[in-house]
């Protein structure tokens, strides 16, 4: 079967291929470039090089510490609310607006300025160049403004904890009316600051990902085909384009918000009695800032899970030696979720007072994209399946990211089924299911990545050992709290709930709560063991050699490790083949890199790429 | 080896935990019991699925740990597993939405016989209208609501007049009758929510938005609001008391309609009520 499948697969992408195209005789002929290269500017004082920085691999790195910076601060406030909730009035300083508060600001730090920025800001910046073969961005002059433009984003979310009234405790939804009428805690300033953030972060984010799509399109090197490239790219790129196409409804609702709050505008402010008193406002719609924001919002959530989707197919497929299963429907499965989910935004307001009719549309193009999400799931497991599991740290993690990502999508496809969301929306079922899904699977990508090409970045392996608990807290830890969180939303207990008095079917849920809360603490102190993993290894770690996990994509075939300035010295790469060619027959080692002509291994049965 | 008995240990504890769990939903008090049905159709094939991709991953971590010089399989695609994988996935998904879908359509068309009752949600609480003889609610506008007129009925609509007026947040209803709640709201977003009965929608500030279901169970019921609302959201309760036709009949006797309510129009009950609840809520700080 594989023989005829290799007729048949090579005579379809031989005419793509730039490697055989025009080549005459020479199995090794690659395209020409066509143009010369052009130097870089390199920076000469520390500022330059370090601070006002144009090496996208610092841009990386700047973008990764202040993205975890504000996860620090986001983990920092889930404690406070699990305090609460495990055990209410402990504390005489949680009262129900702190409370809100920290709800709000732990949603949007940890959707927004975590991992939307270290994935695509972090992860993005540091591999892109690397992994397509280009000496740096573009447009390095503008990815560097695009940091700065987050960073002065970060600063003005953090200034909202110093404004009187603090920060927002609208719900990281910002849902209007409440958001800028008195009542939620943060309506005069912290909302102000907030909605400014996120303009910033939009503003920052488009810079960058202009920078992230172009680099991939443009600046490839030769023999890099697009369907040569490795998934983790795939990812980034599509997650880059949905950004740049969702991004645009937050900014324009932040403004339109803004307005309201400022000028008192009624874009989404309708007649209003507070306090027995006629509001100004006339004629807005509240439920239109939701279709605005849901724009964004659900993809936002791919924009999320396609690059964690891409990095773990390529952890997985290094680790297991084995090429990833279905390369080319990967691919086509991250373009089409990334399409579809142009098109399911409202399953989040199936009870939001919208017309009903709405229902039939959302909940089908919903579980539609369950079909491509889960045969990646499948073609996870089928790289492992007769693969050479390395069972390192990186490989755990990968492990706990494909349970916890099934886990959470499976009720995923509960909720995104509209009348199943219906006794579940706004439950703690909903709570469980976007932590599973969204907070710890891609957790569980970062923290692999990190371990994984951290020798790179470094020149120094984290500690395996330091490494496993880290991994088996966190992952037992998240599961524990949010496996059976779902089953409070069964009970009916709503989310956002300060307190719960003695409801009398929630009373029964106090043990579960505190349990919840305790394994919180803990999972939070264990990413503790990480940082002094990093903060240990980087002075005394294990020092790596090049190209340390036998791997074949271009970051890792640098001529210095870590890569300099420009990353690939004199000449560039000059690439062969896809980046999945482990443990091909008739080869005399268990990889080919990208690089590899195939004149040197004329023995190898590879399939044409 | 222990990892890929650790997994299992998560897998077999998921399934236990689920089939165990003494935290399970409340006993249901209304007529869809297909919404709950719907979700064990969903663990059935949703839990289905992830035990099997679970074990098989598991599977693969005891068979194909690294061992130097293994063989590897290398063969970057399987056209015809992909496509049975492909088309059974989708049956799976068809046999979740469609019976969904179905129950959503029921959902969403209310029967003639309803019984019409005006939830109005305000920070941070709950009343109620019920229409008069006549059956029908009078028609009304956020714009003219007053302390003389707390649902800011339309004054030349005679449907209104005879309008019953409940200010108090303890709705009684009739067993066995369906009901379609009509929501108003005079300033955010709320959601009128109790578990028994499993419907739930949000009230939006002006529109009229509405849900439907059919009490079947005797007995006092929680309202919870589950559209955030600010910082009185979690102390937003109410209450539903289901009870036979004549007791209901005996309860909407007690309430008087709109046109005795402007009749003797005196005092200022939005304001006090609102004054209340703000001090109830810092009292409990």
């Amino acid at each position: 079967m594989s023989d005829d499948l290799n007729i048949k697969k090579s005579s379809k992408i031989k005419t793509k291929s730039s490697s055989v195209s025009g080549g005459g005789t020479d199995i090794d002929y690659v395209r020409p470039a066509e143009l010369p290269e052009q130097d870089l500017y390199h920076g000469h004082s520390f500022i330059t090089k370090w601070i006002f920085c144009q090496d996208a691999k610092v841009i990386g790195i700047q973008y990764t510490l202040t993205a975890v910076f504000t996860g620090v601060v986001g983990l920092i406030l889930s404690w406070m609310m699990r305090m609460q909730l495990g055990f209410p009035e402990l504390f005489p300083f949680l009262t129900a607006e702190s409370y809100y508060q920290f709800v709000t600001m732990h949603g949007m730090i940890m959707v927004v300025y975590l991992l939307t920025a270290l994935f695509l800001g972090g992860f993005g910046n540091y591999l892109i160049p690397l992994m397509v073969g280009a000496r740096d961005m573009v447009f390095p002059y503008v990815n560097m403004l695009s940091y700065w433009m987050f960073f002065v984003a970060v600063v003005v979310l953090m200034a909202s904890f110093f404004v009187p009234g603090g920060p927002t405790g609208s719900g990281w939804t910002l849902y209007p009316p409440q958001a800028i009428l008195e009542g939620t805690p943060g309506s005069e300033y912290g909302i102000l600051l907030m909605l400014i953030s996120l303009s910033l972060f939009v503003i920052g984010f488009t810079m960058g990902g202009l920078n992230y799509v172009i680099t991939i399109l443009q600046a490839r090197t030769r023999g890099m085909t697009l369907m040569r490239m490795p998934l983790t790219i795939w990812g980034i790129f599509t997650a880059t384009v949905l950004a740049l196409l969702a991004f645009p409804a937050l900014l324009v609702s932040s403004i339109m918000m803004t307005l309201d709050k400022v000028l008192g505008t009624s874009f989404f402010m309708p007649t209003i009695i507070k306090a027995g008193e006629l509001l100004s406002y006339d004629g807005g719609s509240p439920i239109l800032f939701q279709h605005l924001f849901w724009f964004f919002g659900h993809p936002e959530v791919y924009i999320v899970a396609l690059p964690a989707f891409g990095i773990v197919s390529d952890l997985i497929s290094v680790h297991s030696r084995k090429n990833i299963f279905g390369y080319r429907m990967m691919v086509w499965a991250i373009v089409i979720i990334g399409a579809l989910s142009f098109f399911v935004w409202a399953h989040h307001m199936y009870v939001s007072g919208m017309t009903p009719w709405f229902g039939f549309f959302f909940a089908t193009t919903t579980l539609i994209i369950a079909v491509p999400t889960a045969l990646k799931v499948y073609n996870w497991i089928l790289t492992l399946w007769r693969g050479n599991i390395r069972l390192n740290t990186v490989m755990l993690f990968c492990l706990g990211f494909i349970l916890t990502f099934v886990n959470g999508g499976i009720t995923g496809i509960f909720l995104g089924n509209v009348v199943v969301d219906v006794p579940l929306s706004d439950t703690y079922f909903v709570i469980a299911h976007f932590h599973m899904v969204m907070g710890i699977a891609p957790l569980m990508v970062i923290f692999g990545a990190i371990y994984h090409w951290f020798p790179l970045i470094t020149g120094r392996f984290l500690d395996e050992k330091l490494g496993k608990w880290h991994f088996w807290t966190t992952f037992l830890g998240a599961y524990s709290i949010y496996f059976p969180m779902h089953y409070l939303g069964f009970i009916g207990v709503p989310r956002r709930y300060f307190e719960m008095y003695d409801s009398p079917y929630v009373t029964s849920a106090v043990g579960m709560n505190e349990f919840i809360s305790i394994a919180a603490f803990i999972v939070g102190a264990a990413q503790f063991i990480f940082f002094f993993n990093v903060v240990k290894s980087l002075r005394l770690g294990k020092r790596a050699e090049k190209n340390p996990w036998k791997a074949n994509s271009l970051e890792w075939l640098t001529p210095s490790m870590p890569p300099e300035h420009g990353n690939f010295g004199e000449k560039l790469p000059v690439v062969h083949r896809w980046a999945y060619d482990y443990n091909v027959p008739g080869a005399k080692k268990d990889y080919i890199t990208q690089t590899t002509p195939p004149s040197e291994v004329l023995g190898a049965e590879v399939e044409k790429t | 080896m222990w990892t890929g008995l650790v997994f299992l240990g998560v897998i077999i504890g998921s399934i236990a935990f689920h089939f165990w769990t003494p935290w399970w939903w409340t006993d249901i008090a209304s007529n869809w019991s297909k919404m709950d049905d719907t979700i064990i159709l969903s663990f059935w094939i949703g839990g289905g699925v992830f035990i099997l991709v679970a074990l098989f991953m598991v599977y693969c971590i005891f068979r194909y740990k690294y061992k130097e010089g293994r063989k590897v399989e290398y063969k970057p695609e399987d056209k015809k597993l992909e496509f049975h994988l492909t088309w059974l996935t989708t049956l799976g998904v068809v046999a979740l939405l469609a019976p969904g879908l179905l129950v959503w359509n029921d959902y969403i068309k209310v029967p003639d016989n309803a019984q019409h009752v005006e939830v109005m949600a305000w920070q941070w609480g709950w009343k109620y209208r019920l229409p008069g003889e006549d059956g029908k609610l009078g028609t009304s506008s956020n714009k003219i609501i007053s302390d003389a007129n707390p649902f800011g009925i339309n004054l030349d609509d005679p449907n209104g007049k005879d309008d019953i007026i409940i200010e108090s947040e303890e709705l009684h209803l009739a067993k066995d009758r369906p009901v379609k709640i009509l929501l108003r709201s005079i300033d955010v977003l709320h959601n009128y929510y109790v578990p028994q009965f499993r419907a739930k929608m949000d009230a939006v500030p002006g529109i009229v938005s509405f849900y439907w279901f059919e009490p079947n169970k005797n007995g006092e019921y929680e309202v919870l609001c589950a559209e955030y609302c600010g910082v009185g959201h979690y102390a937003m309760r109410g209450s539903v008391i289901v009870e036979d036709e004549e007791d209901y009949k005996k309860w909407l006797a007690e309430h008087e309609t709109f046109s005795s309510f402007i009749a003797k129009q005196k005092s200022n009950p939005i304001n006090n009520k609102q004054l209340a609840k703000i001090n109830n809520l810092l009292n409990d700080k």
